[in-house]
């Protein structure tokens, strides 16, 4: 059990990065906290192809004739795709965050839901009308 | 022409990613009308292009093509066969039909400086579609997944000029959506641990010493739950009403049509070309995982749907049911289950495609689709409430419609499983849709029109020819449904073919 933790540190550690971030995003009431969640789980993602990517004892894989061991380097380059839709979807919620803040007047999530039911309320009652 | 034909793969993606940043130029000087004609002639070069593919897959072999000249499975391959042809058929065509109607009804429903960029993320949006069915490769399939999702977050935020829930709606999309998308993406991360590849044949391939694995096991349940979340599998489907709602008339009749319908299309890729009924846990995942949460969805959507007094929002959650029924077919796992799965995407485009257009030419009228500003709209709106209730009666399944074909098969499906009470439930379920397409039904006929005084006049031309294509497409294929099943038995077949 020991030997588990401690020879696959790097998965237990994005694992509780990874429920960290989830948790966030779902528990967090304030849209900028929920994307700092977000971002928290992403990176947890990035984590674990980086790490998956490592040969032990492997060198970065530039060719010096030598005969070396050489860390994968496809999962690296899928994260960098990876990071760069991060840093669009993130840019991306955090617009749409300014924009309900200049018309609801509040990132709480809680405070858009009450003004939104009234709204849904006189959509109701306006048609009815 | 004879150059162009062997790139035509590669070229049904570049050609809308290409034509995405030249769009935005447009903005010097502000061609508006120029941006509209530029998106619809990419868009029917896309459907030339993926009739083209479809037909020399149906009629030839499988194209398999290898981006850059790198051979796969170490480069990027793009491969075509007749499921994922078809599929780009359905999403080229939806669009290219759609389009006509998208010049009269953006300039209503958008401010008028954001229309280039609305078009430049429309055909992005196109790009990641079609990219995301056309490849071959699974972390490919996240990227193209990843375009098309961020550009719809912005596609529907720009229904903030009719309600500022637009924006709403679209900020839980896209932490819905890029949870399900990341979840995709740690699942092909396992996959990868674990075989090193990432190209789908080879991953097929590779993986089947390992059906014992616990990383198989894990990877293969995060790429269900966040296919599952982009689809809108029911308890998954709470960013689809307020995202099909508040976003804009053409939007969403892209959207309905098309976006839901490639998540399907990589969920099939994945539980039958990578995995496959063969594995125990695949089994396991139709019978306890997807068979009750479609039987769910079915009911849950319709029976939401009948409440609600929005009629968009009426047709998403029966989104939400449709959805319910292709997933049944799935999880049937036989013969004719997947054909009704593969005939519903098609059948489901046509219809939904149908009903949002009328709807959006009662948006461009009215500014409004509460059923109860309707009220009596069937008299001064003939022609495109007409279209709602043919629309309506296709979703119902009545024979004739295309819904009825689905449905149909569906019915095989499940008596040749042995599930006749499910049969019933289909059947069931299609009666609580009759519910509520007769809601609409008894507004736009029976009830007295509100504001007698103003004058509605009948929507344009040119937002009716299009919506009257699409309901005469839903009554073709309802009633000559030889084509759409031959595609669909053809891939079912393929589908199951390791097993039988």
């Amino acid at each position: 059990m020991v030997d588990a933790l401690i020879s696959h540190y790097n998965y237990w550690l994005i694992i509780i990065l990874m429920m960290l971030g989830l948790y966030v995003v779902v528990s967090r009431g304030n849209l900028v906290k929920k994307i700092v969640g977000l971002n928290i789980f992403q990176t947890s993602v990035f984590l674990l192809y980086i790490s998956l990517g490592k040969v032990s004892g492997g060198t970065a894989p530039i060719l010096t004739g030598k005969p070396e061991a050489f860390s994968n380097p496809l999962p690296h380059v899928l994260i960098l795709t990876a990071i760069v839709v991060g840093i669009a979807t993130t840019a991306l919620g955090l617009a749409l965050v300014v924009r309900i803040r200049e018309s609801y007047g509040t990132i709480e999530e809680d405070d858009i839901l009450i003004s939104e039911r009234s709204q849904d309320a006189s959509d109701i009652n306006g048609s009815s009308a | 022409m004879n150059f162009i034909m062997p790139h035509l793969p590669v070229l049904q993606v570049a050609i809308p990613l290409i034509a995405a940043p030249i769009c935005v130029l447009f903005t010097f000087g502000g061609h508006r009308k120029v941006a509209w004609l530029f998106t619809l002639a990419v868009s029917w070069v896309c459907f030339l292009i993926a009739g083209a593919l479809l037909s020399r897959v149906l009629l030839d072999t499988d194209i398999s093509y290898a981006i850059g000249n790198w051979p796969p499975p170490f480069g990027i391959e793009y491969r075509v066969d007749p499921i994922n042809a078809f599929v780009l058929l359905i999403i080229s065509g939806i669009s290219a039909i759609a389009l006509p109607f998208a010049r009269l009804s953006v300039e209503k429903e958008i401010e008028t400086d954001r229309h280039i960029l609305f078009y430049t993320s429309y055909l992005l949006c196109l790009t990641g579609l079609l990219g995301v069915t056309i490849t071959g490769d699974a972390f490919n399939i996240f990227v193209f997944l990843e375009i098309s999702s961020l550009s719809t977050y912005v596609l529907i935020a720009t229904g903030v000029r009719q309600d500022r829930r637009a924006l709403t709606a679209a900020y839980n999309y896209l932490i819905l959506g890029t949870i399900g998308a990341t979840f995709f993406v740690i699942g092909i991360g396992l996959l990868y641990m674990v075989t090193g590849t990432l190209n789908i044949a080879d991953l097929a391939e590779r993986l089947q010493p390992l059906s014992d694995n616990r990383v198989v096991h894990a990877g293969f349940a995060f790429i269900v739950i966040g296919m599952g979340l982009k689809l809108a599998l029911f308890p998954m489907h709470v960013w689809l009403p307020n995202a099909y709602t508040y976003a804009p008339s053409l939007v969403t009749v892209f959207l309905a049509a098309t976006s839901t319908k490639v998540s399907v299309y990589v969920l099939l890729r994945f539980l039958f070309t990578v995995f496959g009924p063969s594995y125990d846990f695949v089994n396991l995942t139709f019978e306890f995982v997807l068979l009750p949460l479609a039987i769910v969805a079915m009911f849950a959507g319709s029976i939401t749907a009948i409440f609600q007094t929005n009629a968009k929002r009426l047709f998403a959650y029966s989104s939400v049911a449709q959805l319910g029924y292709m997933m049944l077919g799935v999880a049937l796992s036989n013969i004719p289950g997947l054909m009704a799965t593969i005939l519903h995407i098609f059948n489901h485009a046509l219809m939904k495609g149908a009903l949002f257009m009328a709807l959006g030419c009662v948006m461009y009228r009215l500014g409004t689709v509460s059923l109860g500003s309707m009220k009596g709209l069937g008299r001064s709106m003939p022609w495109t409430m007409g279209a709602l209730i043919l629309g309506g009666l296709s979703l119902i399944g009545v024979p004739g419609t295309v819904g009825f074909i689905s449905k149909w098969h569906l019915i095989l499906g499940t008596l040749e499983a042995g599930f006749w009470p499910i049969a019933i439930l289909i059947v069931a379920s299609s009666l609580l849709a009759v519910i509520y397409i007769w809601k609409i039904v008894e507004v736009a006929y029976l009830e007295k029109e509100i504001n007698q005084e103003k004058t509605l006049k009948e929507a344009p031309i040119s937002m009716l020819a299009p919506l009257w294509v699409l309901v005469i497409l839903n009554f073709y294929f309802g009633i000559d449904a030889d084509l759409t099943t031959w595609v669909a038995r053809n891939v079912a077949e393929t589908f199951l073919g390791g097993e039988s």
